[in-house]
């Protein structure tokens, strides 16, 4: 029973199916992001107290964070266009650097969170501190399973096999890129 | 025809007569076409049930003609809907929008699992020494405009006095303002309505309605000082 | 279920391929149907959970203070939990995988003239999450504190701290399980979109779709565009109960009303969500036995689109009196009222399909009449509620309750008897027997009826939700009387659906064999196997379509349906 269904083989709509399938994905993740910035944005905005805390957050961090995940992002880009060239190993080699693009953002979180644990700034610290550390986390688990799931690709794409599987990979990471170009002004920013 | 919820509960406030009104108007208007739709419904099933030799007609739906037939009706339900959304938030206005100045506060208290009250006292005013509190009864005098102001102690509550009509929920963190005017005298329930733990059916209250001769009776019974505060003027409202 | 030995289809001609072992074919499973059937199952069987939860609790309200039977005494922590659980169960673990899921599953593939959904293992890995989160909410029952008691709707500050709701491990294990359900049903959405938007059978357009592809389709929609802020909030909220977070604590700057917006921004969509397939089914059942095409298919779905859009603009309706800016409720009664009028052109639409009919009675038309019967009076009784002048007085009673369960009986109960009824023959190749279907459609429907009507009246009166003894308000005292009634009426209905088990389990094994269309229907499924094998149909035999789903008693030919794959 491992084989695919005739149902994998139509396209009755014209679309890729794995396309509208992550598509579908990142449409709920929208939703589920967007319901707790929504959440982040009211409190926000009803609440002087958050601006003071905000401003606890170090934006160089922030800012060389969003350098790494942008940096990802195009090599994503160009792994894409190497498997749609065909070539699987060069498309392979560019997404174990968007893994690695994802690892140094998840090690500098790391720093970054250990550095304001101590300094106090706790999840349970404010309101504000709470939602930095939902928001921030719950992304970074976003983060991990992307990579996770790029390590396959990246392995099947070695050996030439499964190579459409680059371009929707790429698109689900423009998407985790993108929640942290929300993140980013709104956590460290806004002060 | 238009107090069908007096029916069951005394109308006791200035509004409950209005809200009585707007849901008999909800009923006679739902109720015609909920009637009208069933009966074109079962008469349907009747007249084309199956009949040997007889086939079904082959209709589409798709042209003009036929789509007049449910077009028309639902153009009515939106006209119908108006006309209740006109009466609806006339009323929610003049219940919960619009805060006619007060003649009197109480203060209404909400935690796990009792009502307690706060009356202003003798003096007519609120938190001075003389406030008469009390748990599970809420006494006010008929005739007199009431602001209410909620506080919960814990979790979300909700004070009901059905025979006012009236609803507001409690929530903790905030005070909430409301007002009444009771428009007879007598005894009924305060309900707690919204879900708020193990004992949140054993919270009962009541709410005494009474002249200005029985409450200010009741205000002498509750402590000595009132008996001489009794003699003295009303204080000019705040 | 019959599975011909044959060369599995999606496989090359001469390719032999072991049947799979009992473990793999049915607990391991990936066809479509059998991940249906394993929906249906769980959850008829929390039905009978949740409506033995009803039971007791009524009994408790009917006569206070008994030992009731097969239960024993109800004190108000178990009244609460009964009630509680009663709610999310149903709505959750019963109208969700048997409206949704079952029949998403077994009918999409079927009648779009495939051999499966397109991604088996995501399908696969969306039940045993879900079968995961119906565990887990099962386990809140035998942790220490028990399970969560303050409501399906769970608001904090109640249902945030242990010290209130005093149920410290059952309240996260419900966040849990719920927030767990939802990811089941997003996965599931998956299959759902992918496979009837690019695995249509060739000739087959998107205006050839039976409705209730379209119905499932954009109900997963409705779904995956709701739940989100409320997959947030509940993270916010388990974080409040375990870590200390104060997202909905006032006391330290937190704000409760921020949960109820979340939970009810899904929350209305969400019976939309339930709703559609219903509704599906129901235009399935009624074209079929009046022998009519649907009146204005085209009207139906952009309806359908229409109510989809504005059920995300009517959620504070729930909130009118909740502390929420008064200035607020008038945006949402106008919102709320005005959803009223597409779905009233929704019921106009149906009743219009059996203008000119030939209609025979059989018990799946039965059930799908008494939908559209019932669900009137759940849809009117619901303007009471929209207007919040109104509201103001029947939030939170009685009235409230016969409104809803006006509209969720017809959906979850209704819909799946209509629906169980209608496609068994094709589901397990045998018929039900008729008599016992009827006999039990109207005592159900009987009963159902003498249960919420005295509620709607005891509403009025003043009942209050979430009561366990009104002997507590002396102005109540009057309505016992009419709660009798209405126990006894629930006792009679569950009673009643021993004939349905009775008729379900018997026909599973000894009923008429069924032939693959026995009502004579145009839709896919009916050229298949009764029950289809894996793979549906043949690799080379996979239909192909030339006409729309619902030509019924064309004017130019002699039968009176012509199915969809019938060359021209």
């Amino acid at each position: 029973m491992s084989a695919r269904p005739i149902a994998t083989t139509r396209s009755s709509a014209g679309l890729a199916t794995g396309k509208l399938a992550v598509w579908w994905v990142i449409v709920s993740e929208i939703v589920i992001f967007g319901g707790l910035l929504a959440s982040y944005i009211m409190y926000r905005l009803a609440h002087d107290a958050f601006a003071e805390q905000a401003a606890h957050t170090n934006m160089w961090i922030g800012a060389f964070n969003t350098l790494v995940l942008l940096s990802s992002s195009l090599t994503a880009v160009l792994a894409h266009q190497a498997a749609e060239a065909g070539d699987g190993r060069k498309a392979a080699r560019l997404i174990w650097a968007t893994i690695g693009g994802a690892f140094t953002f998840l090690i500098v979180k790391a720093f970054e969170w250990t550095m304001e644990i101590q300094h106090g700034f706790t999840i349970t610290s404010s309101t504000f501190w709470s939602f930095y550390y939902t928001a921030a986390g719950l992304h970074a688990l976003h983060v991990l399973a992307g990579a996770i799931i790029m390590m396959f690709v990246a392995s099947a794409a070695a050996k030439n096999l499964e190579l459409h599987r680059v371009e929707l990979i790429g698109v689900y990471w423009h998407f985790v890129d993108v929640v942290w170009i929300f993140l980013f002004p709104l956590l460290y920013i806004a002060k | 025809m238009f107090h069908l919820i007096e029916r069951y509960v005394p109308s006791a406030s200035t509004y409950s007569g209005d809200i009585d009104f707007v849901f008999s108007l909800v009923f006679w208007i739902v109720g015609a076409w909920f009637l009208a739709t069933e009966a074109v419904f079962f008469w349907l099933i009747l007249r084309f049930r199956k009949r040997d030799g007889v086939k079904a007609q082959y209709i589409t739906g798709e042209l003009e003609s036929e789509k007049q037939w449910v077009h028309w009706p639902h153009m009515a339900v939106l006209v119908f809907d108006i006309i209740l959304l006109f009466f609806a938030i006339k009323v929610w206005y003049y219940v919960k929008q619009d805060l006619p100045p007060a003649q009197e506060t109480v203060r209404v208290v909400a935690q796990q699992w009792a009502w307690s009250f706060v009356h202003p006292g003798p003096d007519a005013l609120l938190d001075t020494a003389d406030d008469i509190k009390t748990v599970e009864e809420l006494h006010v005098k008929v005739g007199t405009l009431y602001h209410f102001k909620l506080e919960s102690r814990d979790v979300v509550h909700s004070f009901s006095v059905p025979v006012f009509r009236l609803k507001q929920d409690v929530i903790p963190g905030r005070v909430i303002t409301g007002w009444f005017e009771a428009t007879q005298t007598g005894r009924f329930d305060i309900q707690c309505a919204e879900i708020c733990g193990i004992g949140h059916a054993l919270m009962p209250a009541r709410i005494v309605i009474e002249t200005p001769d029985q409450h200010a009776a009741w205000m002498a019974s509750q402590s000595p000082i009132s008996l001489a505060a009794l003699g003295l003027p009303r204080a000019a409202q705040e | 279920m019959a599975h011909p030995a044959e060369t599995p289809p999606g496989h090359p001609a001469a390719h032999p391929h072991e049947e799979p072992g009992w473990i793999r074919k049915y607990l391991f499973a990936t066809d479509h149907k059998i991940i249906a059937m394993q929906y249906m199952f769980t959850g008829m069987a929390l039905a009978l959970l949740a409506g033995f939860f009803a039971y007791v609790f009524r009994m408790q309200m009917a006569f206070p203070g008994i030992e009731v039977p097969l239960f024993g005494l109800v004190t108000p922590n178990r009244y609460n939990v009964l009630i509680t659980n009663h709610g999310a169960i149903m709505v959750f673990w019963v109208a969700m995988p048997v409206l949704l899921a079952a029949f998403g599953n077994f009918l999409i593939p079927l009648m779009i003239g495939c051999d499966d959904m397109v991604f088996p293992r995501i399908n696969r890995l969306s039940y045993q999450i879900f079968f995961l989160s119906a565990v887990v909410l099962l386990a809140s029952f035998f942790v220490d504190g028990g399970a969560f008691a303050g409501a399906w709707t769970f608001y904090p500050p109640l249902s945030a701290k242990a010290e209130y709701s005093l149920t410290p491990w059952g309240s996260s294990l419900f966040v849990l399980a719920i927030a767990l359900e939802f990811v089941a049903f997003l996965l599931g959405g998956i299959n759902f979109i992918t496979t009837s938007m690019n695995s249509r059978a060739p000739g087959m357009k998107l205006y050839d779709l039976p409705i209730v592809v379209w119905m499932i389709v954009v109900a997963s929609i409705l779904f995956m565009a709701s739940v989100g802020p409320l997959i947030a909030g509940a993270v916010m909220l388990f974080f409040d109960q375990q870590i200390g977070t104060a997202f909905f604590d006032p006391d330290r700057g937190g704000d409760p009303i921020l949960w109820q917006h979340l939970f009810w921004f899904f929350g209305h969509p969400e019976v939309y969500v339930v709703l559609l397939p219903a509704l599906g089914i129901v235009a399935e059942i009624i074209t079929v036995f009046s022998r009519k095409k649907l009146f204005a298919y085209k009207t139906v779905l952009y309806t359908v689109f229409g109510t989809g859009v504005l059920s995300f603009t009517v959620w504070a309706h729930h909130q009118f009196v909740a502390g929420i800016d008064p200035r607020m409720a008038n945006i949402f009664t106008i919102t709320t009222l005005l959803i009223s009028v597409p779905i009233a052109e929704m019921c106009f639409v149906y009743i219009a399909t059996l203008y000119g009919g030939s209609i025979t009675l059989t018990t799946p038309m039965l059930w799908a009449l008494a939908f559209l019967a019932e669900f009137l009076i759940g849809g009117v009784t619901g303007i009471f509620l929209g207007a919040s002048g109104a509201d103001i007085y029947l939030h939170d009673t009685y009235f409230v309750l016969a409104h809803f369960h006006y509209t969720f009986v017809p959906i979850a109960i209704i819909g799946t008897f209509a629906g169980v009824t209608f496609w068994f023959p094709k589901m397990f190749g045998r018929m039900m027997n008729e008599t016992v279907g009827k006999v039990h459609f109207w005592i159900t429907i009987v009963a159902f009826n003498v249960i919420f009507i005295p509620l709607f009246i005891t509403g009025i009166a003043g009942d209050h939700r979430r009561i366990y003894d009104y002997s507590h308000y002396p102005d109540l005292a009057g309505l016992q009387d009419l709660r009798v009634l209405a126990t006894v009426a629930l006792v009679v209905m569950l009673l009643a659906q021993v004939l349905f088990l009775w008729n379900f389990c018997y026909s599973l094994f000894r009923g008429k064999p069924a032939e693959k269309n026995p009502w004579r229907a145009n839709t896919l499924e009916w050229t298949a196997e009764s029950p289809p094998p894996h793979g549906n149909w043949p690799a080379e035999a996979l239909p192909t379509v030339y006409r729309g789903p619902y030509e019924y008693s064309h004017p130019d030919r002699k039968e009176d349906y012509w199915p969809q794959n019938a060359p021209a």
